[in-house]
């Protein structure tokens, strides 16, 4: 036996351990349909410990035991609204990423538009200003523009 | 002049919300069970083998202290609460929060009825160093009642009115300030209505 050949042989158990390794490392899902609504629902929650991160995505202790409780109201059967609040009602509307449209929400997902109205405004407003500062009707006198044409002409 | 004074207002203006957004703690998110009804809950007592629920303490004023062996800020909030138990003013329970952590059962998942045995042992020591400033105290070993009560950073601290209802949250370590000029006079009203 070449020692090629046994070059190749090492490689493929090596690739072959390596998959076997990958599938253990894989996250351990029971029932994938619930782990993917978890993951979808948990997505659009925030981490209260790490709180850049996502729910999903968290290691943080508290964030694997909200995910253990969002699978068991998952298995439950109630609906990702239901879920959603059961996480509003205990850690507040923070823990959303997008947060509700309700009047003490207003100024946060109208705010950016109604400032670009006051911007459109102040805008128009100074165009407007500028107009009337610019005279409108030429200020040449008659003798002026006899002589510029005639500059032209030459 | 005017030319000037209108981009230096806008300058200052954004240099106030700067500086109010230094000044303020991103953790401390304001609770939504404020003046909602307590959690009801039944949990095993540190103590021994009967259980105690927040029923128990209807038409008391009392502090709900959430805690763990493992939780270092704990340890400079503990002086603090022993003083005040010592004053006598309220009864505070104490909530042992997940006491054993994944990697204590590295070796091999715990009995329920060892685990329990265990995180017991554990918060007495703890507590026979420390000091004891709780009138009585439950072992929350999942963390579920934790999660109810709206729990992300140990330890955390609220007050329950005659009626049930939860009146303040302190996340965070409670101060000798905090007790003086807010706890205690927040106390004072509920015990009189």
């Amino acid at each position: 036996m070449s020692g090629y050949l046994r070059a190749w042989i090492l490689v493929v158990l090596a690739g072959w351990l390596a998959m076997a390794q990958a599938r253990e490392a894989a996250p351990r899902a029971d029932d994938p349909v619930v782990e993917a609504r978890m993951v979808a629902i948990a997505d659009e929650l925030r981490c209260l410990v790490c709180q850049n991160e996502s729910l999903a995505s968290s290691h943080a202790e508290l964030a694997e035991d909200l995910r253990r409780e969002v699978r068991g109201l998952i298995r439950e059967g109630k609906s990702d609204t239901d879920i959603k609040r059961f996480l509003v009602d205990r850690y507040g509307d923070f823990v959303l990423y997008r947060p509700e449209v309700k009047p003490l929400t207003w100024a946060l997902w109208f705010g950016p538009f109604a400032l670009l109205v006051v911007a459109l405004v102040v805008l128009m407003r100074y165009l407007r200003l500028r107009r009337e500062q610019v005279p409108r009707v030429s200020t040449l006198s008659d003798a002026d523009r006899a002589r510029a044409e005639q500059l032209l002409k030459d | 002049m005017k030319k000037f004074l209108i981009p230096l207002g806008l300058f200052l203006g954004l240099v106030v919300f700067l500086a109010v957004g230094l000044k303020r703690d991103p953790r401390e998110i304001p609770s939504p069970l404020i003046n909602k009804p307590a959690p009801v809950f039944s949990l095993p007592t540190l103590e021994g083998a009967d259980s105690f629920s927040p029923e128990q303490l209807r038409g008391k004023v009392w502090m709900f202290n959430v805690w763990a062996t493992w939780c270092v800020a704990c340890r400079e909030e503990h002086p603090v609460l022993v003083a005040f138990a010592r004053q006598n003013a309220v009864p505070i329970v104490g909530l042992s929060y997940k006491e054993i952590q994944p990697q204590d059962e590295a070796n091999g998942k715990l009995a329920p009825e060892a685990k329990l045995q265990l995180a017991r042992e554990r918060s007495k020591v703890w507590l026979a160093r420390h000091g004891n400033p709780y009138a009585l105290s439950v072992m929350d070993l999942d963390g579920r009642v934790g999660i109810d009560y709206g729990v992300y950073g140990v330890p955390e601290t609220y007050v329950i009115d005659r009626q049930g209802v939860i009146r303040y949250k302190r996340v965070g370590v409670v101060t000798p300030a905090l007790l003086s000029e807010k706890i205690l006079p927040l106390i004072r009203e509920l015990e009189k209505s």
